[in-house]
């Protein structure tokens, strides 16, 4: 957006005011982001910058909180750092069990999301789908139902929908069930509350996409003899590859990032990294949740990098000069 | 087909009529479509609205009372509405109370009746301990351990919870209570709260959308027009704050915002605020606006962005060639084009400000709270009837907002990235 | 292959996370760490049952809906006295039987060694704790607050307050500032009259108040400047000051004291380690070994026959309880059945105080 050569005066000052709005909503959108890194190395238990930090004394600075991530929860934290000592960090640390907990449940939240709301949107999207308002209501609801509500009718519905542990399906049913044999305090549950959160996500994306979607190419490939599925898989998919992948992306965030139906529904073996900052706000005062965003940012700002770099590799590839 | 007589229907090669033929394949495209949205209908239905459903009941159901008072069901069943409350009542009561004492529930009916009429566990549970050694006259034995018996308005209030079915929670949803002869009036002045809030929510609901609107224009805009390479980096920065944990944000704007915070150290070294007139940003409405915008805005840029990127640039150029200053290029060219952008974005960011509560939660101090924290509230004190009634008439309000949207937009234009 | 059997029990490592003998519902934070010092790990030391610690917002409110939905998964929880007071009333609590529970170590029988009150129909009590109110010494130097109408005085101490945001202890604390005696406090409170006394007194400082929630936020306003005074849970300021070394100094004056009650739900899935469990933590050792780590007082009067000294060795906690006679004077007991009645009442006024500008 160079800025025209007929431009008059007036829209030349508009044009750097306009630029100088830009800076300052993006400030205004990483300012918080930005606060986070620094805070995370403060040496005392509260979440404000100390006269030492201010003053750039090494000594208001710690490694406190990240060394917390790795020994809270730990049945013998001051044993020797060997692998022994990793390995209980693996299998006991209060927040290395978070976050295997967070991405086991998001990712299958977000694959049940995604095939589910994917496959609805190509139906959804066709001019013949018959009641199309009221079901994308239904679809779209979990959006619009307060969360509070909804954590809480679920908690409900799941503890009541138990199957005993002793029965056929109950036997094949039970490594996803609580001990108990219900969805409520189980993996299952979770996951089940997380992908309906992230559907709405799905649907809209996906949809939003297949509108400008050329549906005679589905003809075209019909006509050469396609079956429906090669025509979906060869066709259909590579073109509303960006939506799926982004409506899924929606999808995992939701739950990535969910507190309120895990303070609900989970029980015990499934505390997520949210739930663990919750406590980390409301009950103990805990730097360590800023560690944990620290590190979470600088994650998505490599993988959001890599996307990118990615992208630019393959339009070099086909020989398309990156604007 | 051409040479097909005039009176003959049209028909397709195999013979078959064409209108039931297409008609057919009509059909079967409709079954199709249906059969891809049915998987995820029935998980959607199952696992979320079923629930939902029985949640809302809450708010009409309540047998608290009801199913430990089968004598006074059966007295209030027997007299009408503004039957004199004479000893025959009174004896149902006892006779209930007698039961609930052996059975331990005099607290639940107390606790069912005390929603509309507080005071009333105590006297339940004291009066239930008494009962069994309680001699005729009733009336005055019943009246004579606590005076609140005679109230014309706890018998009421009783009669109402007599059947597990009513609408109590929905009148104290708005600000009403009970009155003697069946009906309802508003609650005292200092005591009303949820028609404010309601309206109140609202408004801030919007007041946030307009500001998401406001700041999410300029950058839409920007990145919509740079190259893709550089929109790409910008989306980054967008996505951030997206990436990161809402209840983080909010703690990190805490620490930018408080009185000793980030931003007024820098004012007061800079000179513009005295270290005593340090400005309050957080625990306040203000803060609740701030960090909400600041959490909702990617919802907004992102469908703005979506629509921005495929207007063409050279209505915008036709525009100015035919003598069009820039404003008016911008407010007849291109401020059209984006309307269905500005639409998504608003209708999604004002449906969930509507429902947020963990952000209000912790930065909303004494006047930046909303509808939603009550209903949190009310659930951590196990009303569950009372937070369903009030979640039901958030709910009736955003499906109202929800169908116009769908009315003046139509649903399938909302967009996201 | 080993190395696939290794990788794929990690991953389905947590569907299948082995199941604690008992589990125990309780605050978390610094209170929730004592619990589990003082109760949850002598009691797997000496029975052998395993004891698991969950943290919650409030333990009170999820049990009603696990009773109700039949699904409990708490053995044990620690709930506020008022809270033990209603879900009993509200039928999801099992009943406690004080002569199941063990005798003090001087031979006193329960009934007689708890301290009045301590044990009800459904609950028994692990500790005495208060809101009180606290003050940085090292930005109010001069002449120190002493009295609950300093707190309210907001020239002679200029500054922003902390307050609990809710009408329990907040509504007492205003009356007391406001000359009522501790005596006639629910008294004044259950007239109309004296709610609008509570209420036009707050209003004189409702401008420079900052409110809390959660148990940590006081701490943290005061450590941040936030504010000039706070009320708060005495053992968070405790904790701040002894263990942090944050020049905190409580006031005693005018604090609201309450017991926390170990109740248990009804179908607790391990009943019987469950009620183990609570007469353990409430035995006059399993009372002392909590206050070893909070200074909340012991509700057993047979706990405090030895000095309780703080894990930090040094620090003697008798004068830091809310029960110590010193701090007592002028010192309200929280009326559990006025606020199981009011509760609802009062806090929708208080909201609707709150929201009015």
């Amino acid at each position: 957006m160079s800025l025209p050569i007929y431009a008059s005066p007036l829209e030349r000052v508009w044009y750097y005011t306009f630029r100088v709005i830009c800076v300052l909503v993006f400030v205004f959108l990483v300012a918080p982001i930005l606060i986070v890194i620094p805070l995370s190395f403060n040496v005392e238990p509260y979440f404000t910058f100390t006269h030492k930090m201010l003053t750039f004394d090494p000594t208001g600075y710690s490694l406190r909180w990240y060394d917390l991530l790795l020994t809270q929860g730990l049945q013998n934290p001051d044993a020797p750092r060997d692998w022994a000592w990793w390995g209980q960090v693996w299998e006991q640390a209060t927040w290395v069990k978070a976050a295997k907990n967070s991405l086991w449940i998001g990712i299958w939240a977000t694959v049940l999301a995604t095939v589910l709301g994917t496959t609805a949107a190509l139906g959804l999207t066709r001019p013949e789908m018959p009641y199309r308002r009221v079901i994308m209501a239904i679809l779209i609801s979990p959006m619009i139902v307060p969360i509070i509500i909804i954590a809480t009718g679920l908690f409900f519905a799941y503890s009541s929908a138990c199957v005993p542990p002793d029965s056929a399906i109950g036997a094949v049913l039970s490594p996803f069930l609580s001990p108990k044999g219900c969805l409520a305090n189980s993996h299952l549950g979770i996951i089940l509350a997380h992908a309906i959160l992230g559907i709405p996500f799905v649907i809209i994306t996906v949809s939003a996409t297949l509108q400008g979607f050329d549906q005679s190419l589905i003809r075209a490939a019909a006509s050469l003899g396609a079956s429906p599925r090669t025509t979906f898989f060869k066709v259909i998919m590579p073109l509303i590859l960006p939506g799926i992948i982004s409506g899924g992306l929606f999808a995992f965030v939701t739950s990535f990032d969910e507190v309120v139906a895990v303070l609900f529904i989970a029980g015990p073996d499934q505390q997520t990294i949210p739930r663990q900052m919750w406590n980390g706000i409301r009950e103990a005062i805990s730097p360590a949740i800023l560690a944990v965003a620290t590190i979470l940012v600088i994650v998505s700002i490599a993988l959001l990098a890599t996307v990118e770099l990615l992208r630019r590799r393959s339009e070099r590839l086909r020989g398309v000069t990156p604007q | 087909m051409a040479d097909a007589p005039q009176t003959m229907p049209l028909q397709t090669a195999d013979g078959r009529p064409l209108k039931a033929a297409l008609a057919q394949a009509q059909v079967k495209a409709k079954r199709r479509a249906f059969l891809l949205v049915l998987p995820l209908l029935a998980f959607v239905v199952l696992s979320f609205v079923f629930p939902i459903f029985q949640m809302l009941e809450r708010s009409v159901f309540n047998d608290g009372f009801s199913a430990n008072t089968p004598s006074l069901t059966a007295w209030f069943s027997q007299h009408p509405q503004g039957a004199e409350i004479d000893e025959s009542a009174y004896a149902a009561l006892v006779a209930d109370l007698v039961t609930m004492q052996k059975a331990k529930t005099a607290g639940q009916a107390g606790t069912r009746i005390n929603y509309v009429y507080p005071g009333t566990i105590s006297v339940f549970k004291s009066t239930a301990r008494d009962a069994a050694k309680m001699v005729p006259p009733l009336k005055d034995a019943v009246i004579a351990t606590n005076p609140m018996w005679g109230d014309p308005v706890l018998w009421a209030a009783m009669r109402n919870a007599s059947h597990p079915y009513s609408t109590d929670f929905y009148m104290a949803a708005t600000d009403r209570k009970p009155t003697a002869d069946g009906g309802s009036e508003k609650v005292a002045p200092e005591q009303r709260i949820y028609i404010y809030l309601f309206i109140k929510t609202f408004i801030l609901s919007g007041v946030i959308t307009g500001l998401c609107l406001l700041l999410a224009f300029p950058i839409a805009h920007l990145m919509a027009v740079l190259p893709t390479a550089k929109s790409n980096l910008l989306m980054i920065l967008v996505l951030l704050p997206f990436w990161t944990s809402l209840l983080v944000r909010t703690t990190a704007w805490i620490a930018l915002l408080q009185e000793q915070g980030v931003i007024n150290d820098i004012l007061v070294t800079l000179g513009i605020l005295a270290d005593d007139g340090r400005v309050r940003m957080i625990y306040n409405q203000i803060g609740t606006i701030i960090v909400m915008t600041h959490i909702l805005l990617p919802f907004m840029v992102l469908p703005l962005y979506s629509v921005m990127r495929v207007i063409p640039p050279s209505y915008a150029r036709a525009a100015r060639s035919l003598g069009a200053t820039s404003w008016t290029t911008f407010r007849r060219i291109y401020l059209p084009q984006t309307l269905p952008g500005i639409a998504a974005g608003s209708l999604l960011v004002f449906i969930l400000a509507v429902g947020y509560y963990i952000t209000p939660a912790l930065v909303g101090g004494a006047d930046g709270q909303l509808i939603s924290n009550l209903i949190s509230f009310h659930m951590n004190k196990a009303n569950w009837s009372m937070a369903a009634a009030l979640a039901a008439i958030l709910l009736a309000a955003v499906l109202i907002l929800y169908w116009l949207y769908d009315q003046l937009i139509g649903i399938d234009r909302l967009k996201l990235g | 292959m080993k190395k696939i059997l290794i990788l794929s029990t990690a991953l389905t490592g947590f569907a299948f996370a082995a199941n604690a003998d008992i589990t125990v519902m309780s605050w978390g934070g610094a209170y929730g760490a004592a619990q589990t010092e003082g109760h949850l790990k002598p009691f797997t030391a000496s029975t052998g049952i395993a004891a698991t610690m969950v943290d919650s917002d409030n333990p009170a409110t999820p049990i009603k809906a696990m009773v109700e939905a039949g699904n409990v998964t708490v053995d044990v929880a620690s709930v506020e006295y008022a809270d033990a007071i209603r879900l009993c009333d509200e039928g999801v609590l099992e009943p406690v039987d004080v002569a199941s529970l063990p005798a003090g170590d001087d031979g006193v029988a329960a009934a007689d060694d708890f301290i009045a009150g301590a044990v009800t129909e459904c609950g028994v009590s692990t500790d005495v704790w208060a809101t009180v109110f606290a003050y940085d010494t090292s930005k109010i130097t001069g002449d120190a607050p002493k009295t609950a109408a300093d707190f309210f005085d907001l020239t002679k101490f200029p500054g922003k307050r902390g307050l609990h945001k809710g009408a329990k202890a907040v509504l007492e604390f205003a009356l007391m500032a406001d000359g009522v005696a501790p005596a006639d406090v629910y008294k004044t409170l259950s007239t109309p009259e004296g709610v609008d006394k509570a209420f036009a007194k707050l209003d004189t400082i409702k401008a420079d108040v900052v409110w809390w929630e959660a148990g940590s936020q006081a701490p943290q306003l005061l450590a941040d400047g936030e504010v000039a005074m706070t009320t708060a849970y005495n053992g968070r300021i405790f904790n701040a000051a002894v263990a942090e070394g944050k020049p905190f100094q409580i006031v005693w004056d005018s604090q609201v004291f309450e017991n926390e009650m170990y109740v248990i739900p009804k179908g607790a899935p391990n009943m019987e380690q469950a009620k183990q469990f609570v007469a353990y933590a409430t035995s006059t050792q399993g009372e002392r070994q909590q206050a070893q780590h909070i200074s909340y007082g012991p509700a057993r009067k047979s706990s405090m026959a030895e000095p309780i000294i703080y894990v930090d060795g040094k620090t003697e906690m008798g004068p830091n309880v809310p029960t110590a006679a010193a701090n007592m004077a002028t010192a309200l007991g929280s009326d559990f059945q006025f606020w199981v009645d009011h509760d609802a009442e009062l806090n929708d006024r208080f909201n609707a105080w709150l929201a009015a500008n």
